[in-house]
């Protein structure tokens, strides 16, 4: 069984996941050399597929990597760049390597992208993935072709807490938990309002026992991340007032951080909340500061 | 049955943006085509929606989802539009393109998913001919021994999120 399901399913602790950086060559060395800084202070990591719609070196190969390098990936699968027939191989590829968890998204379009030129596929939609995942799990392909032996998998997926329609957003959480669905990363959301009426709906919809919540928090560095973030990420909005709050400090290095930080704690304070993900621009030592700071102990439960 | 698609096309085009996908869903989504959606999305809107409810890919049109959102409580609609409107709605069938969803929807035909959606395997929904029950695993025969894969009709109900 995945160490990130036995989590998600003792709630022993708080539950820490990260976002791997994207890879373009190097070997494995590269990989190694991006994962040694992380490994000891999460749980598990996302291997990202495509992110952005940028061509990277894909989500099953990190995946594997990762795996062989001793972490615990979690593959995410977009619904962007390959039909059924495709996703449902790299699942299957990937599980022969002892891949488990699986994150599925609807993805970014391809206009968000370098190649904007692409066709871009959708034949399936988040949601429905989940399901197509979970079949694979239960012995069949969607077509309903038996799997003989069928991968040991567990399929977790993503949703936005902080983009419109608001009232919705519970509706989908819901949707992809009655789907499959054993873990929903969060979009990173810098309105902690919003965050807290989606938990509170998640909680009272009763489906934060079986699919634990993960709210993402980003380690930035300027007030020029920020606005990058706001002005080009889809689905993010960064008030004015926080990114005033980073430009005008005497010290943005150090006033980002404290805004993650309280992000964070506020975050973890929710109740129904089951850990964080997070996704690190900075690597400057911040994620270990982070995960101190918010005395959360991934490292020493895994060791 | 050429007029029959193309008087719907004719009919749905000017008033929902009809897209042809053959297997109509307008009435579970508070009559917003999800086909227009540039990721043609069925279940729900992506996470990349703007701030003004519009969407990530054409920054000049509403969400579908925004809109849908917007109409699925109007009491003009019937029960059980509101209560479909939250179902997982399964993959589209990209065979019943450009075919009228209204002769679709009169044969069933738009509510047939592949055998797997619905949880069940191709051995346990068909009974196979003879001489195709003696072969184990029907992608182990010959290259050119085409098998169309058998589809079953789902109840709309059982097709939904609860399982």
């Amino acid at each position: 069984m995945s160490r990130l399901r036995e989590l998600v399913e003792s709630r022993e602790r708080y539950i820490v996941t990260a976002e791997f950086p994207s890879i373009d060559g190097g070997g494995l060395e590269a990989v190694q050399a991006k994962l040694e800084p992380m490994l000891p202070f999460v749980d598990a990591i996302n291997a990202t597929d495509n992110p952005a719609a940028h061509a990277h070196a894909p989500n099953v190969s990190i995946a594997i990597a990762l795996k062989s390098l001793g972490a615990e990936p979690i593959m995410q699968v977009v619904c962007r760049d390959k039909n059924r027939i495709a996703q449902q191989a790299d699942i299957i590829g990937a599980a022969l390597f002892g891949v488990e968890n699986i994150c599925a998204l609807t993805g970014d379009d391809v206009t968000a992208g370098d190649e904007p030129e692409a066709r871009r596929v959708f034949d399936l939609d988040g949601p429905q993935l989940i399901k197509v995942a979970t079949g694979l799990a239960n012995g069949q392909y969607v077509s309903g072709r038996v799997i003989k032996a069928p991968p040991t998998l567990f399929v977790g997926a993503v949703e936005n807490p902080g983009a419109p329609p608001l009232d919705y957003r519970v509706d989908r959480a819901v949707l992809k938990s009655d789907a499959g669905a054993r873990f929903l990363q969060l979009q990173i959301c810098y309105h902690p309002d919003r965050l807290e009426s989606f938990v509170a709906g998640c909680v009272s919809r009763g489906i934060d026992k079986r699919t634990a919540l993960l709210p993402t928090v980003c380690l930035t560095k300027t007030a020029r991340a920020l606005t990058f973030m706001n002005d080009t990420v889809p689905g993010i909005d960064v008030p004015e007032d926080t990114r005033r709050r980073v430009s005008s400090a005497a010290d943005a290095s150090e006033e980002s951080y404290q805004l993650t930080l309280e992000l964070s704690r506020h975050a973890l304070a929710q109740p129904g909340v089951a850990g964080i993900h997070i996704t690190d621009f900075r690597h400057d030592g911040s994620l270990a500061r982070l995960v101190s700071d918010l005395d959360l102990r991934p490292a020493e439960s895994a060791a | 049955m050429k007029l029959l698609p193309l008087l719907e096309h004719t009919v749905k085009g000017k008033v929902w943006d009809c897209r042809m996908c053959g297997q109509c869903v307008l009435h579970s989504t508070a009559m917003t085509c999800p086909m227009t959606c540039p990721k043609t999305l069925r279940n729900g809107p992506c996470g990349g929606v703007r701030e003004d409810g519009h969407c990530e890919v054409k920054p000049e049109m509403e969400c579908i989802w925004t809109k849908a959102e917007r109409r699925r409580h109007n009491p003009a609609n019937p029960n059980s539009w509101e209560e479909e409107f939250a179902h997982l709605r399964p993959p589209v069938d990209n065979q019943l393109r450009g075919t009228a969803s209204w002769t679709n929807l009169f044969t069933g035909r738009d509510r047939q998913t592949p055998v797997g959606w619905a949880g069940g395997t191709i051995a346990d929904s068909v009974n196979p001919e003879p001489a195709l029950g003696e072969v184990d695993d029907i992608t182990t025969l010959d290259a050119g021994f085409h098998v169309r894969n058998p589809l079953i009709i789902v109840e709309s109900d059982t097709a939904g999120a609860t399982q």
